[in-house]
């Protein structure tokens, strides 16, 4: 009984300890996302806590309160801050909530300091950094933040002609009788395909192929076969693939195996899906300026432009990397957060890595991508 | 709920058969009946009776007059199968059984024919399998000749005979070399079926690339790409164009519109442009001086 009533008090005294620690030393995302709580402890009594408060207020999407608190803000509007941080149009940015910020100091005076804030973004297809180098400035005894707007760039009103071209299907119907003929499913190809044991598992790659003169929906799903013939594991490619394939487009594909080492693998079992659907062959997404950056820090990038007048929300970039022997080495992918307007390039960047970045000797990239409203 | 009652009515009987077997003898029945045509079941005795027809998916039950014969009408028996008669009179019971067979005219078919999407040129590409039923959809097991027949928007058409084998029949055609719809007609006797063969080019072949300036870039395009036949490749076919220049690269994906695939890329003094579909690769052009 005695035993019993110590532990309890052990427990409420450690409970209120813990309490106290985090209330005085909280971790910068917990206070940057957290409500009403942060405000307490939010101040503009030096460059790292103006910042921290600008980015808490960006988290809980409290444009007015961090717009006014900007010392720059006779720049730009409200309007033009908070499409600065969304997207001017339905894009990726749109739709992401903040997960999280950190913040470097990396210069300091007694009037002034820079501070490298990283808004790391949450989004359905993962997360995404935005990196900011702001200056933060000393006014009276309040420091407050001087923020580096980038505009996007408006398309002017205009009408830009395109020879449309799309497909439509008309599948048979329960009324026909049995044996009617149906609309075929386009036919693919696997033109490459390469395991590779990686620290995490295995991964598989490969190239999938349309040979048919319709547009197809692909997946591909692999399972790894032991000696014995039976499943160790088996997966599909996710979002390492672009699912919808014009006629003789190319994919590539990865698949992800984790806690399997290839040597437990006698054989792999590829199985590719393909269906029939509507689709549009447009847009028209060029790659321009596309580089292999190598190590440290390697990295594929380049510009994507939109050779349509349609408004693209989501871009999907899939780079495919080769050895010197044309061997297929690797295969990574990005989604651009901002939506790709007509003529206006916007770039992306996706890492490679190290290991495999010594290998590359070429590439190739493809774009899949979403417009608002409308598949493909 | 009608074939539980079959299935009931069938067990019933089949459990009073061996009593009936003692007292049979009476019951006068055709070897077999082609299906949907008129028959009659002759009966022995004096009195009154009920007689039991059960077969798949099908029961008849009759009062008949003992002595007489019992007609059945066309159409009275429609199921190709192996029928059971059960005549119960009293405490006696006889039976007997019968075939049905399917009638000998074929009267509808069910033709599968695949793909329905096949590129031109290609040898036993395209295949049909017929089944030969009867007015009331009985499979007609009886061999027949069946006739297949490809035609397309040019050159004779290819002609195929085969004899049905359990009332099935097949063959395999080429396709034809000119792109199109191809009739797939098949036919039996009246009955015919068809099917519509879509013939589609093949590989680009020949791809070629040509380059002009427009204004600060160069606008780069195929000539008509044509298969190995000389078919033209269908819009939305994608082109792959790639630019190789000092330190970096280039690539659009467009699709063929109007036979022809078109991109914009940047202009570099000595850029190399080369352009691919699918697996097939074009030429290669390098713009401007090294």
């Amino acid at each position: 009984m005695t035993t019993g009533r110590i532990l309890a008090a052990l427990i409420t005294a450690a409970t209120v300890v813990l309490i106290a620690v985090a209330t005085l030393w909280p971790v910068h995302s917990a206070v940057a996302m957290a409500g009403s709580g942060a405000s307490l402890l939010s101040s503009s009594s030096t460059p790292q806590a103006a910042v921290e408060s600008l980015a808490g207020e960006i988290g809980r999407q409290e444009w007015e309160k961090a717009y006014s608190s900007l010392a720059n803000k006779s720049e730009f509007t409200e309007p033009e801050f908070v499409r600065d941080l969304t997207g001017n149009y339905p894009s990726i940015r749109t739709y992401a909530t903040l997960d999280s910020s950190d913040l470097r100091p990396l210069h300091a005076t007694a009037d002034e300091a820079q501070i490298q804030l990283k808004l790391r973004w949450s989004t359905v297809v993962g997360t995404f950094l935005d990196t900011r180098t702001l200056q933060v400035v000393r006014t009276d005894d309040r420091w407050a933040v001087s923020w580096p707007i980038v505009k996007e760039p408006r398309v002017p009103p205009q009408v830009i002609p395109v020879n449309y071209l799309r497909w439509d299907v008309i599948y048979r119907g329960p009324a026909d009788d049995w044996g009617a003929q149906d609309v075929e499913a386009p036919h693919v190809r696997i033109v490459d395909m390469h395991p590779v044991d990686r620290a995490d598992g295995v991964v598989l790659m490969g190239e999938l192929l349309n040979e048919d003169v319709v547009p197809a929906f692909v997946t591909v799903k692999a399972t790894l076969l032991a000696k014995d013939g039976s499943a160790i594991a088996s997966e599909d490619s996710f979002d390492k693939i672009s699912h919808v394939l014009l006629p003789k487009q190319v994919t590539p594909f990865l698949i992800a195996f984790h806690d399997v080492a290839l040597s437990q693998v006698d054989s792999v079992h590829m199985d590719p899906a393909a269906t029939l659907i509507a689709a549009s062959a447009d847009p028209v997404i060029e790659i321009e300026d596309q580089h292999l950056n190598p190590a440290p820090g390697a990295s594929f990038t380049g510009k994507l432009i939109n050779q349509s007048g349609q408004i693209v929300s989501v871009a999907h970039v899939l780079g495919t990397f080769y050895d010197k022997n044309g061997q297929l080495v690797w295969v990574a992918d990005q989604y651009v957060d901002r939506a790709l307007l007509p003529e206006i390039p916007v770039s992306f960047a996706m890492s490679i890595p190290a290991d495999i970045a010594s290998k590359v000797s070429s590439e190739r990239a493809i774009t899949a991508t979403y417009s608002s409203g409308r598949f493909q | 709920m009608k074939r539980r009652f079959t299935f009931f009515l069938g067990v019933v009987i089949l459990a009073v058969m061996p009593m009936a077997l003692a007292q049979s003898g009476g019951l006068g029945l055709p070897k077999a009946v082609e299906a949907g045509s008129a028959f009659s079941i002759r009966t022995s005795g004096s009195g009154r009776a009920v007689l039991y027809i059960v077969g798949p998916g099908q029961v008849l039950r009759r009062s008949v007059q003992l002595g007489e014969p019992e007609l059945f009408a066309p159409g009275d028996l429609h199921n190709a199968g192996h029928y059971l008669a059960v005549l119960v009179s009293g405490a006696s019971t006889e039976n007997g059984a019968f075939d049905v067979t399917a009638a000998q005219q074929p009267s509808t078919l069910s033709f599968l024919a695949k793909p329905s999407r096949v590129a031109v040129d290609s040898h036993d590409g395209i295949s049909g399998v017929v089944y030969v039923f009867d007015t009331f959809q009985n499979l007609v097991l009886a061999p027949a000749q069946v006739s297949f027949q490809l035609s397309g928007v040019a050159g004779a058409a290819q002609t195929r005979t085969v004899m049905s084998h359990n009332g099935v029949a097949w063959t395999k055609m080429n396709s034809a070399a000119k792109e199109g719809s191809g009739q797939f007609v098949t036919q039996v006797g009246s009955a015919t079926g068809t099917r519509v063969i879509q013939q589609v080019p093949g590989e680009p072949c020949g791809l070629r690339i040509s380059a002009r300036p427009s204004g600060q870039r160069l606008a780069v395009q195929t000539d008509p790409v044509r298969d190995c036949s000389g078919n033209v490749v269908p819009d939305g076919t994608i082109v792959t164009f790639t630019e190789t220049y000092e330190g970096g690269e280039s690539t659009v994906d467009a699709p063929l519109k109007q036979g022809v695939a078109r991109a914009e890329m940047p202009a570099y003094n000595g850029a190399k442009i080369s352009v691919a579909t699918g697996v097939v690769l074009g030429n290669e052009i390098r713009w401007g001086r090294e």
